[in-house]
């Protein structure tokens, strides 16, 4: 398929950079990548379960995302940042 | 409308996805220049060279805001690619559900923290490096995976009362409630849960 390419190369867009809120907007972008290639094949395959498990991937990002927020907002009101290099309390 | 597409689809004059109907009333390519490339798969090259590039826009731009709005962009291309795979429905709850409501979720909270650290996007360390390196061996052995997939025939694709109704709403719907009825139900409470939840983190004081 024509859309694989476009696939990884998102991936790599998506895996390079670690940086603040913008981690996030990445992982957005991974779950659209997962999308793409669910509708991929199911165009390939005449089969619309592809679908329908892109419609489930589009909601559970949604409430991915408004749970994600939440803590960002949680861990900058206790710490004042958002730089994930600056928040280390779980390293050992 | 129907449109003659070389090279693209065996042997078959299909039918453009509903909003692109009306694009072309005359055929782009014509039929006795085989190698030339189809309408669709021009466009699916603009809409993918462009998702490409904005999605590194995404994580090259040094500014949140800017990130959000090349996501923005993303989506939307994205959402046209969605088009062009017979997905009109997926296509847009992509444009509802990201480019409106998750985009908006997004900016809202860039701009209640306010965050201005201007320092630069990508900081060389030990771990950033490897984790370039890592994406790059990713990148390539998903590569060598898609070239290995057996090429299809869409055989199923020439069927035109099958092609009319694929991914369509009415189709796409009749799967959902019927089949999938139970997930349906289980993301609706997953999404209850997830507002809960992110009101009680949010929150100062409860």
């Amino acid at each position: 398929m024509l859309a694989a390419a476009l696939f990884c190369i998102g991936m790599l867009g998506v895996l390079v950079r670690r940086n603040a809120l913008v981690v996030f907007m990445c992982i957005e972008l991974m779950l659209n990548a997962a999308n793409l290639t669910f509708l991929a094949f199911a165009r390939d395959r005449g089969d619309m379960t592809g679908h329908i498990s892109a419609f489930f991937i589009i909601a559970v990002a949604a409430a991915e995302a408004a749970v994600g927020l939440a803590i960002v907002i949680a861990v900058f009101r206790s710490r004042g940042t958002v730089n994930i290099e600056e928040i280390q309390t779980m390293k050992h | 409308m129907v449109v003659d597409v070389v090279g693209f689809l065996p042997h078959a004059t299909i039918h453009l996805p509903g909003p692109f109907r009306y694009l072309w009333l005359q055929p782009i390519c014509c039929a006795n220049s085989p190698p030339r490339m189809s309408p669709e798969q021009i466009l699916f090259w603009v809409f993918a060279v462009a998702t490409v590039f904005s999605a590194l826009g995404v994580v090259v731009l040094k500014n949140p805001i800017a990130s959000a709005m090349s996501l923005v962009a993303t989506f939307f291309f994205l959402a046209g690619i969605y088009v062009l795979l017979w997905a009109h429905t997926v296509a847009a709850l992509q444009v509802l559900v990201y480019a409106g409501a998750i985009m908006v979720l997004f900016l809202f909270v860039i701009m209640l923290l306010s965050i201005n650290d201007v320092g630069p996007a990508v900081q060389l360390s030990f771990s950033r490096l490897l984790g370039a390196v890592a994406t790059a061996a990713l990148l390539a052995a998903l590569v060598l995976a898609f070239r290995k997939l057996p090429t299809s025939d869409l055989a199923w694709a020439n069927d035109p009362a099958r092609l009319a109704s694929f991914g369509s709403i009415k189709e796409v719907g009749a799967i959902m409630y019927t089949q999938w009825l139970f997930p349906f139900e289980a993301v609706s409470l997953l999404l209850l849960v997830a507002i809960v939840g992110a009101v009680v983190v949010a929150k100062s004081r409860i």
